[in-house]
């Protein structure tokens, strides 16, 4: 059974990724996860300087689903080269540096860093987190940002360059053929969804930062039919993420049109996600016949849809 | 290494109607767990709540020959997930995944280990006393409460030998008032050359108050910190509170991993307790 994938040049193991701000910077798991038998590792949205993030409380729960405002707290990229890289080398990691920036320079900054320094797989290009009001998220939230950010940072760099998508926008897809146009190796969505919740008896909203971002498997079925909109927009792989949970969430991705998933909120409730997700993978493709985990990508048939009963 | 098991509930003591004692049969990570040491559990099988809670070991369970059998934890029915907890029945499974967290450093002979607890912040130290006591350390533990009826299980550390000096904000049992004023006193009749070490779990303000009481008399004092925790694991950064690191700086230091057990003189209590 062939459970690898490609993402552009970059071939993965599996399609199990651990999402970026939900595994710290991969080490911090190293000891209790076999990190080299995930298809990678999306360390925490790297900045060039140290950043604390904001006040607690920085998550709270909601139905099946939590809200989270951390504000990208994190140590700088060289803290992180020199003292994070050396163990997720030597854990056989495959390396995906998620990178922040307030001005393309420092995107273009980050991603010229990180292409001169050994174990470093892939770069995912954060312009989507909610959390925080400079940068990122203004440029995914403009097409013409969009655009403009990755084809800087498509010009310093060889690596797989995969820009995070958000989903607080009208179209998605036409951010992925933005970020397509302007030379991306891959797309990966969904970041979190902009949330908040209230606190009713002290009336006070409940994350310090007011609003937050929303994950976990309340998420699921729009993440789902987002992915399956960018796989009719264009021709990139896409990493589809938001909410899995079980195999059959990492199989509905895969059908809908992505080529490798990352898992987020469900890795904080069990650390030991991965081995079980790759089992249920593998019963799935004894079960159905299938050689290749990679040829269910984009399989859905909506030809098998019910008929219209009656002809409006 | 922490191990995630899906134990079998042996025993759900209620105290009171808040409180209860959780029974779990989890023998690897009673073998494993040091004082001070915590587990997340998943207090549904579904998916609410959707994440697990933070507990700290409260006692090791062993069997007749002494083996770890499994472990407690103290719940106080607060939300959602302390309430099934509360709930749960002997025969039903909680997914415990431990231990995790940096433990108390148990002092040794001749200095003194002073644990101090307001209400359910009582957890940490069976443990602990049970290690004090194994290395010959003389302990006392100063258990603070609003009142009598919460100032549950100390005939654990009776049963043990440990003399207790209680307080109630109300004076059924012990001093009236806080905590902090009997510990003030005894800190005071000590002789400089005496060595002491205070361990302190419960409410911020309490655990903030006792710090600045040892502070002022030059001793060593550790707090174990709670904060609103998503994985326990290091990953998600949520359970941060203010710590200064080796040059004073302070930073948001994650409590799952760099705790929960701090120094106390490294954190920036304005800021914790604000």
């Amino acid at each position: 059974m062939d459970l690898s994938v490609s993402i552009g040049s970059l071939r993965i193991p599996n399609p199990l990724i651990a999402a970026s701000g939900c595994f710290g910077y991969g080490v911090e798991y190293a000891d209790a996860v076999d990190l080299s038998s995930l298809g990678g590792v999306a360390v925490k949205g790297l900045f060039l300087a140290a950043r604390e993030g904001h006040a607690p409380p920085r998550i709270v729960e909601t139905p099946a689903g939590m809200l989270n405002a951390i504000g990208l707290q994190g140590i700088g990229v060289q803290r992180f080269i020199h003292e994070k890289l050396p163990e997720l080398r030597a854990r056989k990691a495959i390396v995906f540096v998620n990178i922040c920036g307030t001005t393309i320079d420092e995107y273009v900054e980050l991603a010229r860093i990180l292409s001169d320094v050994e174990g470093v797989h892939a770069i995912e290009l954060n312009i989507s987190c909610p959390n925080i009001k400079e940068g990122g998220i203004t440029f995914g939230c403009s097409l013409t940002g969009t655009h403009a950010v990755v084809s800087a940072v498509r010009k310093v760099t060889s690596l797989p360059l995969i820009p995070k998508l958000t989903p607080n926008v009208t179209d998605v897809a036409s951010f992925a053929r933005a970020s397509e146009d302007a030379g991306a190796d891959a797309v990966s969505l969904v970041n979190t969804f902009l949330a908040m919740a209230i606190d009713v008896e002290t009336r006070r909203p409940k994350l310090t930062n007011i609003v937050g971002g929303l994950s976990g498997p309340a998420i699921r079925p729009i993440a789902v039919r987002m992915v399956y909109e960018c796989r009719q927009a264009v021709k990139l792989p896409i990493i589809g993420m938001g909410g899995i949970a079980t195999a059959e969430d990492v199989l509905e991705f895969m059908i809908a049109g992505a080529t490798a998933v990352q898992v987020g909120t469900a890795n904080f409730v069990d650390p030991f996600i991965w081995t079980k997700l790759l089992d249920g993978l593998q019963s799935y493709m004894q079960r159905h016949s299938i050689a290749r985990l990679s040829d269910l990508t984009g399989s859905i048939d909506t030809t098998k849809r019910h008929k219209a009963w009656i002809s409006s | 290494m922490p191990v995630d098991i899906d134990a079998a509930v042996i025993g759900n003591t209620r105290l009171s109607e808040d409180y209860s004692v959780l029974a779990l049969a989890a023998p690897e990570i009673a073998t494993t767990a040091r004082p001070g040491q915590f587990v997340m559990l998943k207090t549904s099988r579904g998916m609410d709540p959707l994440l697990r809670r933070p507990f700290s070991i409260f006692e090791v369970l062993r069997n007749s020959d002494g083996s770890p059998r499994g472990i407690t934890i103290l719940n106080k029915r607060i939300g959602t997930g302390t309430g099934l907890l509360y709930e749960i029945e002997s025969g039903a499974r909680v997914q415990c995944l431990g231990p995790l967290g940096v433990p108390f450093e148990p002092a040794d002979a001749p200095a003194q280990a002073w644990m101090v607890a307001g209400g359910v912040g009582l957890a940490p130290f069976v443990t602990l006393a049970e290690a004090l006591i194994a290395r010959g350390t003389p302990l006392t533990l100063f258990y603070g409460a609003r009142r009598e009826a919460d100032l549950h299980c100390a005939d654990i550390f009776e049963r043990l030998g440990v003399p207790i000096v209680f307080s109630t904000e109300d004076g059924s049992r012990g001093s009236r008032g806080f905590i902090t004023v009997p510990l003030e006193a005894r800190l005071a009749a000590l002789e400089s050359s005496e060595d002491v070490r205070l361990y302190v779990c419960g409410p911020t303000p309490m655990m903030r108050a006792v710090a600045d009481v040892a502070a002022r008399h030059g001793r060593r004092c550790d707090v174990s910190l709670e904060q609103v925790m998503g994985c326990g694991m290091g990953g998600c950064y949520s359970c941060v509170v203010p710590a200064r690191d080796a040059n004073g700086t302070p930073h948001h230091t994650r409590s799952c991993i760099d705790g929960p057990v701090f120094d106390a003189s490294r954190i920036v209590w304005d800021a914790l307790a604000h």
